[in-house]
């Protein structure tokens, strides 16, 4: 592999069933060009639970990923109602989500804690009722 | 655990991949949460859930999980299958609930999915 690999998704807001198409995608590019089972494990699982994170909270966004030799960026950009207070947001089992998410199995507050757990780094910036752009790098080891 | 010993166990019908029942799984973990799901299982597994929306199979997609099982006759729409049947999913669905089907499987040595 030469220079970096660019991948550039629209995430649907509109459509719950369509949630995670970019994320099978990724999954599908990474595994041709060699990677790892567990590298490509974290970096679809972190990147579908952001896709899902934005059709929730955010009616859709974009995601970046570029791919290195040595490392997988996620970029994650929604312009929804931001996160107030992102210590909260990240204590597993805290979630705004609605009751109607829940019904479809998620909204449990585990999506952020998911994110980070399977990523070496990972930032969020957000500012309510502006948006979020959450940052996440997986290292190929 | 073959897949095959599976269906047997559970009573269940096979929906998509009816010639990998030859597969081996090592563990199960049985949810209707896929946040906990993508948070706990490992390889090799087998998810049993009461859930039947497309997530279920895109989750599995993302876990690398071999075989879902729908509890309660519950049955995915049929648009689901094709996707599960080529990313090499085996589905099922019996008509136990999600406590028995999980407790003959454990019961039979298939053990609980690592933390």
């Amino acid at each position: 592999m030469g220079g970096a690999l660019r991948f550039h998704f629209d995430v649907d807001g509109d459509n719950f069933t369509s949630a995670g198409e970019a994320s099978v995608e990724v999954k599908r590019k990474l595994r041709q060009l060699g990677f790892s089972p567990e590298v490509i494990r974290c970096v679809s699982i972190a990147m579908y639970e952001g896709e899902i994170n934005m059709v929730i909270h955010a009616r859709g966004g974009q995601a970046d990923v570029t791919v290195y030799r040595d490392r997988i960026e996620i970029v994650l950009t929604d312009h929804g109602p931001g996160i107030a207070d992102i210590a909260l947001a990240m204590q597993e089992g805290y979630s705004t989500a609605p009751d109607t998410v829940h019904m479809l199995g998620f909204g449990a507050g585990m999506g952020l804690p998911n994110m980070k757990r399977y990523t070496d780094e990972m930032e969020i910036e957000s500012t309510v009722g502006v948006g979020t752009t959450i940052r996440m790098t997986v290292l190929v080891k | 655990m073959k897949l095959g010993e599976i269906a047997t166990l559970l009573n269940a019908e096979v929906l998509t991949g009816k010639t990998r029942l030859d597969e081996e799984v090592v563990s199960a973990c049985g949810s209707d949460m896929m946040s906990d799901v993508l948070a706990y299982v490992k390889d090799q597994a087998v998810l049993l859930t009461g859930l039947v929306n497309p997530q279920v199979i895109r989750t599995a997609v993302m876990m690398d999980i071999h075989c879902v099982v729908f509890v309660r006759n519950k049955r995915p729409l049929p648009e689901v299958l094709p996707f599960a049947e080529e990313s090499g999913i085996t589905v099922m669905t019996t008509a136990l609930r999600m406590y028995e089907a999980c407790g003959r499987l454990y019961l039979n040595g298939l053990g609980r999915c690592g933390e």
